[in-house]
């Protein structure tokens, strides 16, 4: 199958820039700073009783064992005194391997629940075109195999690397001070290790990319073909699919078999050759033994040391892939972070306000039903919300070069239904995407109440609009938590009497449990009528001062439209009200009528006026009215 | 576990060579301390003085074999990486093709974030797991066996020391594994519950900015993610437990080794170099313990994920063809609904669809209307069989869609979903699933019926344009059309349009429907419209309200005798007159 190469995202395994990416990561950590102390201070304590452990061999062969050899009656009470003294420092490592962990535990976890949170925190902030041009599977990589992989650097990795390191240095001290000699072999084979593990690494390093650009294919294909999995079976093309990611699981495979291979050869080499490295220390150890240069005690010692050394070096070598796969995917993180939030100068923001008689409005802070403007660079002026919406030749693409709207003007007075019809992909919803920035717009201007939308902070902007869209989004919860969406501080009552605009009260009053019914998250116990009829209640009780309705009652029948229209003109009486539909009786009331085609406003005017136009309208009109 | 080894498939070979070479290496590795103690004994301290000859020797044999194991331990690497990446990826695709075999039914049960979850975070999981079984979990034994052998053989009553540790750490590393299981499990559950919230904020992200939620969001998010870290905290309370309790061990048998090893040598039935070669076995068992102890806990770890996948692997699948005729087509495109009932959930009050019947004779124009929730879609469902009625029968071209194979049914029953979907790829590719290898003739005439060449062609990339997933670069009207074209590639006997040309405008959707009618004939069709207009030309229309047919027959019976539909009717023709 072609097409899966759709999903390939550029998912590279090797950041671009890994000290600033490991800064940014300590920067995470390092916020609990004396949390982080503690974890070096216990790593540091079990890392040295580790060392000592091994020294104590020394003395208690050459001082507490030989000296006695063949006494009849020996006096064991220093040996006791001794192996107590090591049984205190076993202890004190003990705890501090205990402290460690806990530590690193509170650490790993937090870290990551503060990266989640950031993450998702700045997902609210970025402008509607980054989900547009975005895959939901893409995006909730970041917050699966990103984080995942990073936890597993920040909790393994780094308590890992740092007792390697002391362990390393700790125990090539203790060499070197038992002998010399003996150190140069290990040295020798370390470095035979170390060329050994930057092949293998090579290797798997670049398979590790190929796994990750498979990954991420096999990530979006499978939450594609899942997602639509209706459709699949409609047309039974279970078959089809099923190699489809049969050939990409083969994909991941073949990259994973080889780079793992790589991976997983180097731990018994590396652990062999220290071996290999033990055997040769053993011998010549015997022989300066012999030679009277060293003595059974040290070589004991020393040959435990040797052991001991190889570990760290090999888990390091080990764990090098997965370090770099890992600062690729908190470097991703970190892009996601950094890219720029929705940019928002406007200033001026929505306010409660009391108009006395002679028509003077004062702020106030609770709601009143009225609303006001207030500009804080003109001296905090209080402009009364009216809902006055003008398009002043206003150009718009999506993408440079290709014009979506062309030289727009409209208004909109106060309290009238506008209604923007015209066959798909006519620009009537970049029209609204225009009113409450999503996008804005590169030529003409906007204004709203006289005020340029741009001055106008956006999430006020976006609080004195109502938008019904066509697509219902509902969320996991109780029906009346998804009514109340719309306004958080509605009471149980306000919620019903919305209910009861959008006439959703008596289908939801027959639900198992009413209002308190719960609602999948994609809310597949609802018909989609059903559903657009909570969507309009969750607006009627935000109850803005300017209504979008795009497609907003589509899929409901026009027997209930009609039964809800009384509701409607409730909803909609007194504000400015926008209005996309298909279905020309629902826009047929509307005081101005928009014709759009290929971006541009062809004819308008109201019902009776755009019929005796007898252009498009009438057209489109009379396409329905054959059924006379 | 066990149960997912089935699917190791023709990876077997490799999966059992694994444990081979790590066994051989591992009797290797085994012998290396011994010759280190008659090294220290014969070479150094032996009965003929040093024996410098001796030592050469012996520390010749003992690189020697270190290079053999290494040889060993490089190859079981490979192969385990060929097994358990093989595995995993016989694994994912099993699971895959599984869900693809969900029926409806089946979907409605999981959401789509969780079951991407397990094939990735899951499958991951359990590829490490499986990886340390093969590898670590045929090691460490071994190491532990050949090791206790070794200590009883130099001195049994040293080895006294191990009788008492070994159960003790054993005892220990299984408690806490078995308390652990509960713990991750809960965690997996918050961390898909946490991951549908982000899904769910993501799919509307436009309503929370136009409502201006992005603080009760970031709340909510917060609640749901901290839930996760204190679960995985509380979890992992008792995993860190794991090194101290083995440190506590470890410790514990050297110092007494030290104490009666150190007797034992002062009394002389112990020499300085069995005494080493039995340190260094000491820390080979408790280092095997350890390791099958981190493999048990990786196993408890990814128990959660293999529980997970046994839940898609058991998930009985409702809807199934198998033992049916395959040669038994569907002739014509009849439809008979028999005392039909329906519910989706067992246990429902009420039924969705309650008592139908319903005949329907092939080639004929059928719409049904009906208020929003009268379960038109249900009915419609039923035919090419996405769910099983729960009683009655429904009967295509006079046989039971049971009786069908699925492939078969549903290549001559052809639905466009109310909520249908476009996947990513060029707009050819997404008409080619109607039918896979046709021809671009085939192609056009199909987009020409639905409505949809004209604006593809005024695409600068024609039908070569690439759709986004979703199809989210062409209009809802325009995503409606090429459904419909993609369903018509079929040439299917039946097609079933629910609400499919809601956004489309209505003289498009009266081209269609007349495209229809004319280069289709014979090909029975049923519509469910929100416009009268939609359906009044039919040949039978069926009104339904709240689960039942309450009416069927031409508009203009209807108009006379139906209330519904004459409200409906007059509800759309409202100010036409006026």
């Amino acid at each position: 199958m072609e097409t899966k190469r759709g999903y390939r995202q550029v998912r590279t395994a090797r950041p671009d820039d890994i000290g600033k990416t490991i800064k940014r990561i300590f920067s995470y950590m390092f916020k609990n700073k004396w949390q982080v102390a503690l974890v070096i201070f216990f790593i540091l304590m079990s890392s040295v009783t580790g060392i000592i452990s091994s020294y104590v061999f020394k003395p208690i062969i050459n001082d507490y064992v030989v000296p006695f050899i063949g006494q009849k009656d020996p006096d064991l009470t220093s040996f006791a005194v001794m192996l107590s003294v090591m049984a205190l420092i076993y202890l004190l490592g003990l705890l501090s391997t205990y402290g460690r962990s806990k530590m690193m535990s509170i650490i790993s976890t937090g870290v990551l629940g503060q990266i989640r949170r950031d993450l998702f925190n700045h997902l609210q902030d970025l402008p509607i075109s980054y989900y547009d041009t975005h895959t939901h599977g893409m995006i909730m990589n970041f917050f699966t195999t990103d984080t995942d992989t990073m936890r597993q650097m920040i909790a393994d990795t780094f308590p890992q690397f740092i007792s390697s390191i002391i362990t390393v240095v700790g125990t090539f001290t203790m060499m070197m001070v038992l002998s010399p000699i003996l150190t140069l072999i290990t040295i020798g084979m370390l470095i035979i290790m170390l060329i050994i593990t930057y092949v293998l690494g090579k290797q798997s390093r670049e398979n590790f990319k190929i796994i990750q650009r498979a990954a991420g294919d096999l990530n979006g294909y499978g939450e594609e073909m899942i997602s639509g999995q209706k459709v699949i079976k409609v047309f039974s093309y279970e078959q089809t699919i099923k190699e489809g990611f049969f050939e990409i699981a083969e994909e991941m495979r073949v990259a994973a078999t080889k780079a793992n291979s790589a991976a997983n050869m180097l731990m018994p080499i590396t652990a062999n050759l220290s071996y290999v490295a033990f055997a040769l220390s053993a011998g010549v150890g015997a022989y300066l033994t012999i030679q009277g240069r060293f003595d059974v005690g040290s070589l004991a010692a020393f040959l435990m040391y040797c052991r001991q050394f190889a570990g760290p070096i090999s888990m390091l070598a080990q764990q090098f892939n997965y370090v770099m796969s890992a600062l690729a995917g908190a470097e991703r993180v970190f892009n996601l972070l950094d890219m720029p939030s929705e940019v928002d100068n406007g200033k001026v923001v929505l306010v409660n306000a009391v108009e006395d008689e002679d028509g003077n409005l004062t702020e106030c802070d609770h709601r009143t039903g009225v609303w006001a403007w207030k500009d804080p660079e003109n001296g905090n002026a209080l402009t009364k919300v009216r809902g006055d919406v003008r398009f002043d030749h206003v150009e718009f693409s999506y993408v440079p070069g290709k014009v979506v709207l062309k030289d727009i003007s409209l208004f909109a007075k106060p309290g009238q239904k506008i209604a923007l019809v015209g066959s798909t992909g006519a620009g009537k919803t970049t029209i609204t995407n225009l009113i409450n920035r999503f996008y804005d717009v590169q030529k003409g201007t906007i204004t709203y109440d006289g005020i340029d939308v741009k001055k106008i902070k956006k999430d006020d902007l976006r609080r004195s609009l109502g938008m019904v869209l066509q697509d219902t989004n509902l969320f996991a919860g109780t029906v009346m938590e998804n009514i109340r969406y719309g306004r958080l501080d509605a009471t149980d009552e306000e919620v019903i009497a919305a209910a009861k605009l959008a006439n959703a009260h008596s289908f939801i009053t027959r639900l198992p449990q009413g209002y308190n019914t719960v609602l999948t998250a994609n809310g597949s116990n609802l018909s989609q009528g059903q559903r657009q009829l909570l969507n309009i209640s969750r607006a009627a009780v935000a109850s803005p001062p300017v209504l979008i309705l795009d497609e907003a009652t589509s899929s409901i029948d026009t027997r209930t439209e009609h039964l809800i229209e009384a509701g409607m003109d409730e909803i909609m009486r007194g504000r400015t009200v926008f209005i996309i539909a298909h279905r020309l009786s629902t826009v047929r009331n509307s005081n101005a009528i928009m014709v759009m085609e290929h971006g541009e406003i062809i004819e308008r005017g109201d019902h009776e006026q755009l019929l005796e136009l007898k252009g498009r309208y009438y057209q489109l009109y009379t396409g329905k009215a054959e059924l006379d | 576990m066990r149960r997912l080894f089935g699917y190791i498939g023709k990876y077997k070979w490799y999966t059992i060579l694994t444990p081979i070479f790590v066994f051989l290496e591992v009797i290797f590795d085994v012998v290396i301390p011994i010759i280190m103690g008659q090294i220290i004994d014969n070479g150094i301290n032996g009965p003929n003085g040093s024996d410098i000859e001796y030592i050469k020797q012996r520390g010749l044999l003992m690189i020697g074999l270190s290079f053999i194991a290494m040889i060993c331990g490089a190859l079981s690497g490979h192969f385990g990486s060929i097994a358990s990446t093989g595995f995993i990826k016989n694994l994912r695709v099993k699971i895959f093709s599984k869900i693809q075999d969900f029926s409806f039914a089946n979907i409605d049960k999981f959401s789509t974030p969780s079951l991407v979850t397990r094939l990735t975070s899951d499958a991951f999981q359990i590829r490490m797991a499986f990886m340390m079984i093969i590898r670590m979990l045929a090691r460490a034994p071994l190491n532990l066996i050949i090791s206790t052998v070794m200590v009883l053989r130099i001195s049994p009553s040293l080895a006294t020391v191990f009788l008492v540790a070994l159960p003790v750490l054993s005892l220990g590393l299984f408690l806490i594994a078995s308390n652990a299981h509960p713990r991750f499990k809960v965690m997996m559950r918050k961390i898909d519950a946490m991951n549908s919230d982000i899904q769910e904020n993501l799919v509307g992200i436009r309503v929370v900015k136009t409502f201006v939620r992005s603080e009760y969001e970031k709340v909510k998010f917060r609640k749901s993610s901290d839930g996760v870290m204190n679960q995985q905290r509380y979890a992992e309370r008792l995993v860190i437990l794991n090194g101290p309790f083995f440190e506590f061990v470890m410790y514990s048998c050297m110092i007494a080794i030290s104490w009666f090893g150190g007797k034992e040598m002062i009394r002389g039935d112990l020499t300085v170099g069995e005494f080493m070669t039995y340190l260094s076995y000491i820390r080979q068992i408790l280092f095997s313990l350890m390791m099958i102890s981190n493999c048990l806990m990786q196993i408890v770890i990814s128990q959660a994920s293999v529980d997970r996948m046994n839940e898609i692997i058991d998930e009985k699948i409702d809807i199934t063809d198998d033992g049916n005729d395959e040669s038994l087509m569907v002739e014509d495109g009849s439809i008979e609904f028999k005392n039909v009932s329906f519910s989706y959930f067992k246990d429902a009050e009420k039924d969705t669809l309650h008592n139908i019947n319903l005949k329907i004779d092939s080639g004929e124009t059928v719409g049904i209307i009906g208020g929003t929730g009268s379960s038109k879609t249900t009915l419609v469902q039923l035919i090419p069989r996405l769910y099983d009625v729960v009683s009655g029968e429904v009967l295509v071209s006079g046989r039971n869609v049971k009786d069908y194979k699925l492939k078969n049914l549903r290549d001559d029953v052809a639905m466009v979903l109310q909520k249908n979907v476009l996947f990513s790829g060029t707009i050819k590719e997404n008409i080619l699933w109607g039918k896979p290898g046709a021809s671009d003739d085939e192609v056009y005439e199909a987009c020409r019926a639905a409505q949809a060449d004209d604006f593809i062609r005024s695409f600068p990339e024609g039908y070569d344009t690439e759709l986004g997933q979703g199809g989210v670069n062409v209009s809802g009207g325009q995503q409606q059309r090429l459904c419909i074209a993609r369903a018509l590639m079929k040439k299917p006997k039946i097609i079933v349009l629910d609400d499919s040309t809601s956004a489309v405008d209505t003289d498009t959707d009266k081209r269609i429907r007349t495209a229809l009618k004319e280069r289709l004939a014979g090909m029975t069709t049923i519509i469910i419209a929100q416009r009268i207009a939609s359906v009044k030309d039919a040949d039978k229309i069926i009104v339904m309200d709240d689960g039942e047919i309450t009416d069927i027959g031409q508009h203009d019976d209807l108009m006379d005798r139906n209330e519904i539909y004459r409200d409906l009717y007059i509800s759309q023709m409202q100010g036409v007159e006026g």
